[in-house]
């Protein structure tokens, strides 16, 4: 009996292995489809790019890209599953399959592209890092920072930044290892850091969450580029695609004057500008090529708005993380938002 | 009735593999042991299999690139240069730091607890029944956790310590105790204090020597020499006689309030006390189960015996009791030793940099090689385990009944 027992359980362990591995093969947009939502890994928490409203709705600029894609492929932003993961576990969760996008504050770096075998989708804000310390402190300067205990979030790319920003100015300093933004903001308050260092839009954002947030100030330095942007796993070139040019459709929209008000009339016929059209689905058969509804760029834009609706809305001047666009402006404003041509 | 008296044909039948018993038991074994093996390498195939379909392979080439991130605390100079090999290096140093430290404060606060929890005062009992229980039921990481609220809650903000008013003070002007940790003074070893370093362990050995001579002298003769007040001038005077002939070489380095917190002196972080101390809570109230236990375990006739020697009640316990206890405490305290060891992992949850910190967090964050860092990190800890588990069954073996 015994023996018969453990066959039995050896060859139902065979076959989830063998289902796990089949599943894993599949097309992901294939899977979205049919499961009907899209499982989107975004940050644990950070006010303006990924935080729970009074209804425990997600809601961020991070969660945007999420929604519009998931109107783009199944045409209803609603359907997403979010799945908060922190900085250490995200490639990990992506790449076993657990989720089908991450859209969180992630840095594009060569060896994330090229070694952790991850794909972006581009980039939906740029990014640098900086410090922020208590105003009572006095300092001005990145450089007077010699010998400060400095809060830093585990497994990020600017753990390293730091240590070479620290070593080629020939200061010294003292690591205080972190694992979430939340956890990083609580031991700042403590005193445990006398310094907070992540993105710049990141300690934006944390410091708008301060129950006095004058008291403290960013430090002029920028010390990296930080172009963060939407991924997907390596190898699915198509689900690829189709985050790509959701977020292309978003930078297009704002470029093109598509706007939240008046993308119903411009997707109801076809209009003079040839560009618009494609975009909307007017013309043309963009959206039969990427594999989803033709007029999948207008579905993207009804959600939110285009990318500098989305960007005022979430992390804008208006709110009160209050980011001005910078280098996040239309290549046409003097930024670096430049979405190739959809045709 | 026939009576079927001769013995059945020797030789061997196939069928004899499930009917007979003899061979019965063998050929179920050969089968689990195959279905065992054939598991085991499905699931190394599966794991090959989904880390190739990744494009994915296994080298260990990871360790020998630059680490580019920086540890706090370490116990070896490492730099955001250094490899990950020596980052995983300091990490298991932090391990090892910890363990080391928390199995001698669990051990003392057990053996403590566990005969305080027999004791005939009622109330010192019940204290210490309410101490083993309460940590023996929580999870270790919630202890940890709130130990490291209460470090951050009770202790004062560094910034506190600035300025012309400040409205935290250093306790005798030489410890700071700071969220950040605690700061001390920190010896400064000047010329000759090796001299004093060596005049230390010497009057070490003299203390043993003194002490076996001691007994000899007792069981010869009957004669007690004096021993706390000998062993007490033999652990000082000549150590502070060399300190004082070499010149003070050694002198001691205050922490001072720097721009940020202090500088100088010696910090011990908030995570290593954190970490310390829940473990050594923990581990210590299941040690006190066991010691309790052992001298449970020793039959009530000896401690009578004793008394009927004339013995006091603490040399009962010290000379009769105990070091027969010592044979049925120490195993299971050998594997309490490991489990103290591997519960230190959960350092992770509040940033204190050991093995999980090092290489299985930021090394594997920043490779991406899950897989290596881990097979290695789990290495690691068995090591460290038998070790633990030789040096303990060494000791057992030394206190254990000489069997003639």
């Amino acid at each position: 009996m015994k023996t018969n027992v453990f066959l039995g359980s050896l060859a139902v362990a065979g076959m989830t292995a063998g289902m796990a591995f089949a599943d894993a093969h599949g097309s992901t947009l294939d899977v979205v489809k049919e499961r009907g939502a899209l499982k989107c890994g975004i940050s644990t928490g950070l006010v303006g790019f990924a935080s729970q409203d009074a209804n425990d709705e997600w809601e961020g600029f991070d969660v945007a890209i999420c929604r519009a894609v998931a109107a783009a492929v199944l045409g209803d932003p609603t359907a997403v599953e979010f799945r908060p993961v922190t900085n250490k576990e995200r490639f990990e969760v992506l790449n076993s399959g657990d989720i089908d996008m991450l859209s969180r504050n992630t840095t594009w770096t060569f060896s994330r592209d090229v070694d952790l075998k991850l794909e972006f989708a581009g980039v939906n804000y740029y990014d640098g890092q900086g410090f922020m310390v208590p105003k009572e402190l006095g300092v001005s300067s990145a450089k007077d920072l010699d010998g400060a205990p400095v809060c830093i979030q585990s497994g990020t790319t600017t753990e390293l930044n730091l240590a070479d920003f620290f070593r080629t100015n020939n200061i010294s300093y003292q690591p205080v290892s972190i694992t979430t933004a939340s956890e990083a903001q609580q031991a700042y308050l403590a005193g445990r850091c006398a310094v907070y260092t992540t993105d710049a839009s990141g300690l934006a954002a944390t410091r708008a969450s301060f129950e006095n947030p004058d008291d403290h100030v960013i430090l002029p330095e920028i010390i990296s580029k930080e172009p963060l942007g939407p991924l997907v796993r390596h190898g699915d070139n198509n689900w690829g695609d189709v985050v790509r040019w959701t977020l292309n459709a978003l930078v297009a929209a704002e470029e093109l004057g598509v706007t939240s008000a008046n993308v119903g009339e411009l997707s109801a016929a076809a209009t003079d500008n040839p560009e618009i059209n494609r975009l909307l689905g007017t013309e043309g058969n963009l959206g039969e090529q990427l594999g989803v509804a033709a007029d999948f760029g207008a579905q993207i834009i009804a959600v939110d708005g285009n990318y500098g609706e989305i960007f005022e809305k979430y992390i804008g001047e208006n709110t009160p993380i209050g980011l001005a666009r910078g280098l996040n402006a239309q290549w046409t404003d003097g930024g670096l938002l430049y979405a190739p041509p959809f045709r | 009735m026939a009576m079927v008296d001769q013995a059945p044909p020797p030789g061997f039948k196939l069928s004899m593999l499930i009917n007979d018993s003899r061979y019965r038991g063998y050929t179920f074994q050969t089968i689990a042991f195959i279905a065992l093996m054939c598991l085991a390498a499905m699931m190394v195939m599966n794991a090959a299999a989904n880390l190739e379909r990744l494009g994915k392979d296994i080298s260990f080439d990871f360790l020998w690139q630059g680490a580019s991130y920086d540890i706090y605390p370490k116990l070896i100079p490492f730099e955001s240069t250094d490899t990950h090999f020596r980052a995983a290096m300091v990490g298991v140093l932090n391990t090892l730091l910890v363990a080391f430290f928390g199995c001698i404060t669990a051990t003392i606060i057990g053996v403590i607890a566990g005969v305080l929890r027999l004791s005939n005062n009622w109330l010192v009992a019940k204290v210490m029944s309410v101490y083993v229980e309460i940590f023996r039921n929580v999870p270790v990481l919630l202890w940890i956790l709130l130990i490291m609220q209460i470090v951050a809650i009770s202790f004062s903000n560094p910034f506190d310590f600035r300025g012309e008013e400040p409205t935290a003070s250093m306790v005798w002007g030489a410890f700071a105790f700071t969220t950040l940790g605690i700061y001390m003074p920190a010896p400064v070893w000047g010329y000759g204090s090796g001299v004093v370093v060596i005049t230390f362990f010497l009057s070490l050995g003299l203390m043993w020597g003194y002490s076996r001579y001691r007994k000899r002298r007792l069981f010869e003769t009957g004669e007690m020499l004096p021993g706390w007040p000998v062993m007490v001038a033999l652990f000082f005077l000549p150590s502070l006689l060399a300190f004082f002939i070499m010149g003070r070489p050694i002198g001691l380095d205050y922490p001072e309030m720097g721009a940020f917190t202090f500088s100088g002196g010696a910090l011990i972080g908030g995570p290593l006390i954190a970490l310390w101390l829940a473990l050594s809570l923990y581990t210590g109230a299941f040690i006190a189960e066991n010691v309790r236990a052992g001298i449970l375990a020793i039959s009530k006739g000896q401690t009578e015996a004793a008394a009927a020697l004339g013995l006091r009640p603490n040399r009962t316990m010290s000379l009769v009791v105990l070091p027969q206890a010592l044979r049925v405490i120490i195993p299971p305290v050998i594997s309490q030793f490991l489990n103290l060891t591997k519960n230190s992992s959960l350092a992770a949850f509040i940033g204190y940099q050991e093995i999980t910190g090092t290489l299985m967090g930021i090394t594997l964050n920043q490779t991406g090689r899950s897989f290596e860092a881990v097979l290695l990190g789990m290495l690691i800890y068995l090591m460290i385990s038998l070790l633990i588990s030789l040096l303990g069954n060494l000791y057992n073996s030394s206190v254990k009944l000489k069997e003639r």
